[in-house]
C-alpha cells in the first residue's frame, strides 16, 4: 500500500473544497437554513406531529441525507472529472499507484468533506429545533456508510461522464428526485397504499428511514432492511469500481 | 543561458543504477513485440520491438499520427498494449508495475495543468503521488534549474506558454526518475525557448538521465539525440546512431566552382554523374557514402578534370541532413 500517494491525493482533494470553501461549505448550510425556515418554521408550523416528534425535528435527518446524498456525488464526480477534463490525469495513471489508492484518495476525501458538512448541518438545525440523538454512533455509522457509498456513485459518474452536462445529469435527474421522494419531509405513512409500495422500490428511503430511526428509534422500515440497502449499495458501487479499473473503462484505452 | 549548469543534483539518487555505463546491465527501456489496436480497429502499433540504453538520449521521429504518442503511452501506462511486453529497468510495466512507474518521468505533449494550483503545490502534488516523502530542497533545486523558482508562488494560470512547459518538467522530475519522456517538448514553442528546452535535456543527460523525446522536427533529432528511431504508421521502420544514421544514408555533394563557365558537361567527363548548375558555373558531383570502400570517385574525378584543363576555383562538399535522410527514407519505403 503506497500511503504518501494516498494522502497526497486526499489532501490535495481537502485542499480544493478549502479553496472553493464558500461553494463547498457556506452554500450547503445557506440551502439547509432555507429549509427550516420555510419547511419548519413556516409550513411546519401548520403540521402537528409525525410519528410522535415535531415536524420540524422530523425533518431533520431527511434534510442532513439529502445534503450529503448531493455533495458526496457532486464533490467526488467533480474531483475525478476535472483532472480527466483537464488532461492532468495522466499523472495519475502514470503513478505507481494502484487502483484501490486512487480511489481511496478520491472518494476518501469527498466522504470526509461529506460527514464534516453533515454535521455542521446537524449544528445549524439544532439552532432551529430542539432533537435528540438516540443511538449516536448508528447516525454516525449511517452518515459514514451513506457518504462512502454516494462518493464512490459520484467517482463512477465522474468517470462515466464525458461533459459537464452529463456530469450534472445523473444528480439532477436522479439523485434528487430520489431524496425528494425518498421521504424527506413526509413518512411514507401518509401516502396512499399505491404509492407507499411504489416509495419503497426506492433505495433512498431506506437510508432516509434508517437515519431517522438512529435520532428517534422509529422509521418507515426496519432498521435492518435499511443497513441491508446501504450494505448493497455499496458492494454493487464496488463492483462497477473494480469493472472500470480492470477494463480500463474511459481511462485506458 | 546556464541551465545546464544549475541542473547539479537533481537526478535520480534514489535507486541504484547498474554503474551508469552505456550498454551495462539490463538495458533502461525494453519493449518486445508491442503492439497495440484502439477500439476502433486502428492499428497504431505493430511488432514494436526497441531497446533503450541507459544514459542515452533517444529521438522517436516520425510524422504525426505515426504512433509516437502511442508509444510512449503504453510504455508509461496511459495506454494498455494489445499484445507484447515493456520492461522498465528489468520491471515488468504491467506485473510490476509500481517498480517500473517509479523510475519514469512523463511530460506530455498538451500542456495540461491545474490552472488554480500554485507551482510549488503542484510540483509537491507530483512528488508525493509518487509515493515519495516530501523533499522542499530537492523541489527547490528543480525549481531553480528550470528557473521557475521567482514564479514558485504564482498560479500555473498566470504563467506563459514556455513556463508551463516548465513546470510539466518540474513536475516529472520531482521524484528524481531515472528515464524521461518528453512528448514533443518543443511543439509550438519558440527558437530561443527551444535552444532553452535543448539545454535542459542536456544537463539532464549529463547527470545520467535517459531521455526519450519525440518529434516531428528533424531539426531536434539532429541536434539533440545519441541515436534515432524513426515510426511510421505504427512500425519501427529504422533505429540507428545518428551519427551512422547520417554516413550511413547520407549522400555527400561535391561542388565545384569554375573560373570560366560551361554551356555543357564536356564529353570527356562524361563518365561522372555531374549536374552542371548555377548558370554553368559550377559543377556538383553527387556520391553516396555508403560504399567508402569502393571510393568515392573524386580522385578520378579530379584528375579528369585536370586533363581536360577546366580550371576550378573553389570546392565545398556537403553531407545531406536528417530532413534528406528522412525524407528519402520515407520515400525509398512507400
Amino acid at each position: 500500500m503506497n500511503l504518501q500517494s494516498v494522502k497526497t491525493i486526499y489532501l490535495a482533494e481537502m485542499a480544493r473544497s478549502l479553496r472553493t470553501v464558500l461553494q463547498s461549505i457556506v452554500s450547503p448550510v445557506v440551502s439547509t437554513s432555507l429549509y427550516f425556515v420555510v419547511f419548519g418554521a413556516a409550513i411546519g408550523s401548520r403540521i402537528s406531529e409525525v410519528d410522535g416528534v415535531s415536524y420540524g425535528a422530523f425533518i431533520v435527518p431527511g434534510l442532513i441525507m439529502l445534503m450529503l446524498l448531493t455533495q458526496s456525488v457532486s464533490t467526488a464526480s467533480f474531483g475525478i472529472f476535472f483532472p480527466r477534463f483537464s488532461g492532468t490525469i495522466y499523472e495519475i495513471l502514470s503513478a505507481p499507484i494502484s487502483y484501490f489508492e486512487v480511489v481511496l484518495g478520491y472518494v476518501g476525501a469527498a466522504a470526509t468533506k461529506s460527514v464534516i458538512l453533515g454535521l455542521i448541518v446537524l449544528g445549524t438545525a439544532r439552532l432551529f429545533v430542539s432533537f435528540s440523538i438516540e443511538y449516536p454512533l448508528v447516525m454516525l455509522l449511517f452518515l459514514i456508510l451513506t457518504a462512502l457509498t454516494f462518493s464512490l456513485l459520484g467517482f463512477i459518474i465522474g468517470i462515466w461522464a464525458d461533459g459537464f452536462e452529463k456530469l450534472q445529469l445523473v444528480p439532477l435527474l436522479i439523485v434528487t428526485p430520489l431524496t425528494f421522494l425518498g421521504g424527506t419531509f413526509y413518512s411514507i405513512d401518509m401516502l396512499p397504499d399505491f404509492w407507499q409500495a411504489v416509495t419503497l422500490l426506492n433505495p433512498v428511503v431506506y437510508l432516509v428511514s434508517g437515519f431517522r430511526w438512529s435520532f428517534y428509534g422509529s422509521g418507515d422500515v426496519s432498521i435492518w432492511a435499511s443497513l441491508a440497502i446501504i450494505t448493497l449499495f455499496l458492494g454493487v458501487a464496488l463492483a462497477v469500481i473494480s469493472w472500470i479499473f480492470r477494463t480500463g473503462y474511459r481511462l485506458k484505452p | 543561458m546556464t541551465l545546464s549548469a544549475n541542473l547539479a543534483p537533481i537526478a535520480m539518487a534514489e535507486h541504484g543504477t547498474a554503474g551508469g555505463d552505456i550498454g551495462a546491465g539490463t538495458p533502461m527501456i525494453q519493449v518486445e513485440r508491442l503492439s497495440k489496436a484502439y477500439g476502433d480497429g486502428f492499428q497504431a502499433l505493430k511488432e514494436v520491438d526497441l531497446t533503450i540504453r541507459r544514459g542515452e538520449i533517444f529521438a522517436l521521429l516520425g510524422p504525426n499520427g505515426a504512433g509516437k504518442t502511442t508509444l510512449i503511452s503504453v510504455i508509461c501506462g496511459l495506454v494498455n498494449a494489445t499484445s507484447g511486453s515493456v520492461k522498465v529497468d528489468g520491471f515488468d510495466n504491467v506485473t510490476q508495475y509500481r517498480e517500473a512507474r517509479e523510475r519514469i518521468g512523463l511530460v506530455p505533449q498538451e500542456l495540461t495543468n491545474e490552472a488554480f494550483t500554485t507551482v510549488w503545490d503542484t510540483v509537491s502534488f507530483s512528488r508525493g503521488l509518487f509515493g515519495k516523502p516530501k523533499d522542499p530542497a530537492h523541489i527547490e533545486n528543480v525549481l531553480r534549474a528550470l528557473t521557475l523558482w521567482d514564479k514558485r508562488d504564482n498560479r500555473l494560470l498566470e504563467l506563459s506558454g514556455g513556463m508551463k512547459r516548465r513546470v510539466l518538467i518540474a513536475k516529472a522530475l520531482s521524484h528524481k526518475p531515472q528515464v524521461l519522456f518528453l512528448d514533443e517538448p518543443t511543439a509550438g514553442v519558440d527558437v530561443e525557448l527551444r535552444r532553452e528546452m535543448w539545454e535542459v535535456v542536456r544537463g539532464l543527460r549529463d547527470q545520467g538521465v535517459t531521455i526519450i523525446l519525440t518529434t516531428h522536427y528533424i531539426e531536434e533529432a539532429e541536434e539533440m539525440a545519441d541515436r534515432i528511431g524513426v515510426i511510421r504508421r505504427g512500425e519501427l521502420v529504422l533505429v540507428e546512431e545518428k551519427s551512422t544514421l547520417m554516413r550511413q544514408l547520407g549522400r555527400k555533394e561535391l561542388t565545384l566552382h569554375l573560373a570560366t563557365p560551361l554551356d555543357a558537361v564536356p564529353a570527356a567527363l562524361a563518365g561522372h554523374d555531374l549536374v552542371l548548375t548555377e548558370e554553368g558555373h559550377a559543377l556538383v558531383y553527387t556520391y553516396d557514402v555508403t560504399h567508402l570502400d569502393e571510393g568515392t570517385g573524386i580522385a578520378g574525378l579530379l584528375a579528369d578534370l585536370e586533363a581536360t584543363g577546366i580550371r576550378v576555383k573553389d570546392l565545398h562538399t556537403r553531407q545531406s541532413s536528417l530532413e534528406e535522410i528522412f525524407v528519402n527514407l520515407v520515400r525509398e519505403r512507400t
